[in-house]
């Protein structure tokens, strides 16, 4: 980027500024999780970490992921493609729609649920006849992580798909490849990179999602506590090396989250609609 | 016929981009379509590879009803705009595609495809490229990727949306020779859209031209030339100056030159159409029709001469390199079209 006016050092006390800004609200704060998690040494880092209820958190917490994460992901590639390569009335809507959860709050996105699904829900009582746990069980969950982390995938390969534009497609249908083929062939592989990425950022989301698990969650500790929740119930349990134990491996999965992403932004830049955006 | 066109129409929403075309072509011809954008030449195109379905009409080949037939089983080459090469295959492999995708039984073995893809390259002088991707190459190149690539599948007609359109002019010319050398030695009837009437008029067998979705003539490029079936197709194949008249009991009347009308001329108010360099300049006691000269000048191989004829600008060209003496700025002359046609005026207007 090329300065449009020059003040001598004024990008020096810029620069300075940033990085103190960054490193009192980002970086200090995050080695203190790692700071406090070790305090009191390996084994006392170890212990939370090998609990009944921290092993139940990190299996729901993966369970979860695996289930929103893939869903997300096909729904992704299926509305990026409906909007790049159709023309169909509502399309503006639908956009609207895919970006909505980005800007509603969490908490609502897990409340919607609870109103249709909650014991004094819309659908509570039929619910409750059948004996079918949607509210205070994995099911609540997943779906409450699923609109959460909606619009990563999709808000990814739009961009590309409608700049790409289908003549690729096009091409490979006149030389004689079925619909199958042309998908796995052409369609799948011209955007690659940009899905790792939009599954990379809705995986990390996915996991780390705190608000609209916890109003469907019902804090059942070892059931129901994906591992957000579960630092939340350390943490209030005054059991601070616990709390900031278990932290730790969500901040560990943010920073390699943050490593793969700025890998692929480097090698892939032109295919990346993110990194375009900046 | 081969080929068959019939009543072909075509909207997008209330846009009507095709209206009841209607064209046929014979074995191995190359057939130009050619038209202003927004003529629907690339949606006839897009029909006849089944990337479109047109509202009406038929298209048989060889007898066949090619409409029923998906984009898949038409056997067509195409060769988009763009080139649309997939750019995460290299150029081999973007040769090999149509091959490759084959269901198993009518497939290629490798060692056949490894051979096609060979002699294409060789064919389309593209050796040595094979193991580059698309980015890697000039528009020039990719373009004749794309053409090997529609070969490779022996298609039974070939398809070219607007081939040169992303060339720069002199490679344009190099390719265009070259693409007609590579129709006649594979023999295939080819349909090609352009914009370009020196391009169509250059290289094809017969010239489509269309206009606003329909077709107003169809014939070989000598034919289309010399005699175009209305003042749109005057203009759009080559630089045109057009000047109303009068056509009277066999006079023809422009401005305050009279003259006797061409056989067959129509009668009643008219355009006249002629070229820029088909004009004879005079003194202002000569024939044909008053005008002021605006600019007068040489410029490049012959002499440039705008001039005012009412309060129409007419941009003229004068033979040689020496304009005559009376040719200056502000002179009243008069010019005399020495070939030019003549079409009814538009009534609408």
């Amino acid at each position: 980027m090329k300065p449009i006016f020059r003040l001598p050092g004024i990008a020096p006390l810029l620069l300075l500024l940033s990085l103190i800004v960054l490193g009192a609200l980002i970086v200090m704060p995050l080695g203190v999780v790692f700071q406090q998690a070790f305090a009191k040494g390996l084994d006392a880092y170890l212990t939370p970490l090998r609990e009944p209820d921290a092993l139940a958190a990190i299996r729901l917490t993966l369970l979860v992921a695996a289930i929103a994460v893939p869903l997300n992901a096909i729904f992704g590639l299926a509305a990026a493609w409906a909007v790049a390569r159709f023309e169909f009335r509502g399309k503006t809507a639908l956009l609207a729609l895919i970006d909505l959860p980005f800007s509603i709050s969490p908490v609502v996105s897990g409340l919607v649920w609870v109103l249709l699904f909650g014991a004094q829900g819309i659908f509570g009582e039929l619910l409750l006849d059948h004996g079918i746990k949607i509210i205070f069980a994995t099911t609540g969950l997943v779906l409450a992580t699923i609109i959460v982390t909606l619009p990563f995938v999709a808000r990814e390969l739009i961009p590309l798909m409608q700049d790409q534009g289908s003549d690729e497609e096009a091409a490979a249908l006149t030389l004689g490849a079925g619909g199958f083929t042309t998908f796995f062939k052409i369609t799948l592989p011209n955007v690659k990179w940009a899905l790792l990425y939009g599954v990379l950022l809705c995986n990390a989301r996915a996991m780390g999602e705190f608000g609209a698990v916890s109003v469907v969650s019902g804090h059942i500790r070892g059931l129901t506590d994906t591992l957000p929740l579960h630092i939340e119930v350390l943490y209030n349990d005054y059991d601070f090396v616990g709390a900031f134990a278990v932290a730790t491996l969500l901040a560990s999965l943010g920073l390699f989250t943050l490593v793969v992403k700025t890998g692929l932004e480097w090698r892939f830049a032109g295919e990346l609609a993110a990194s375009r955006r900046h | 016929m081969p080929l068959e066109i019939k009543s072909i129409s075509k909207a997008f929403g209330r846009y009507p981009a095709l209206k009841d075309v209607s064209l046929t072509a014979v074995d191995g011809e190359f057939l130009a379509l050619l038209g202003p954008s927004g003529s629907g030449k690339t949606t006839l195109l897009r029909i006849l590879a089944g990337l479109e379905t047109p509202d009406a009409g038929e298209v048989n080949f060889n007898g066949e009803d090619f409409l029923s037939l998906p984009v898949r089983r038409r056997g067509v080459g195409m060769v988009f705009q763009h080139y649309a090469l997939f750019r995460h295959m290299t150029v081999e492999q973007n040769i090999a595609f149509g091959l490759t995708v084959r269901p198993r039984a009518s497939r290629p073995s490798r060692e056949a495809i490894t051979e096609r893809v060979r002699e294409l390259l060789d064919l389309m002088q593209l050796e040595g490229l094979g193991k580059r991707y698309p980015s890697q190459l000039s528009g020039g190149q990719r373009q004749r990727v794309a053409l090997a690539r529609a070969l490779a599948i022996e298609p039974r007609m070939l398809l070219l949306d607007e081939p040169f359109g992303a060339l720069d002019a002199q490679v344009r010319r190099e390719l265009r020779r070259w693409l007609r050398q590579v129709h006649d030695k594979a023999g295939v009837t080819t349909v090609f859209v352009t914009h370009d009437q020196e391009e169509a008029l250059d290289l094809a067998d017969r010239v489509a031209v269309l206009k606003d979705g329909q077709l107003v003539q169809i014939g070989e490029p000598a034919k289309v030339y010399e005699n175009p079936a209305n003042g749109f197709v005057f203009d759009f194949l080559g630089a045109a100056c057009s000047l109303p008249g009068v056509v009277e009991g066999g006079r023809l009347t422009v401005a305050d030159w009279i003259t006797a009308a061409p056989e067959g001329a129509p009668q009643g108010p008219i355009q006249v159409f002629f070229r820029p360099n088909e004009v004879a300049f005079s003194p202002a006691d000569g024939e044909g029709v008053a005008a002021t000269v605006v600019v007068a000048g040489v410029r490049g191989a012959g002499g440039k001469v705008e001039c005012v004829v009412g309060e129409q600008l007419l941009e003229l060209q004068a033979q040689g390199q020496d304009l005559p003496a009376f040719l200056t700025r502000g002179a009243e002359i008069r010019i005399r079209p020495t070939r030019y046609k003549l079409f009814a005026a538009p009534t609408s207007a």
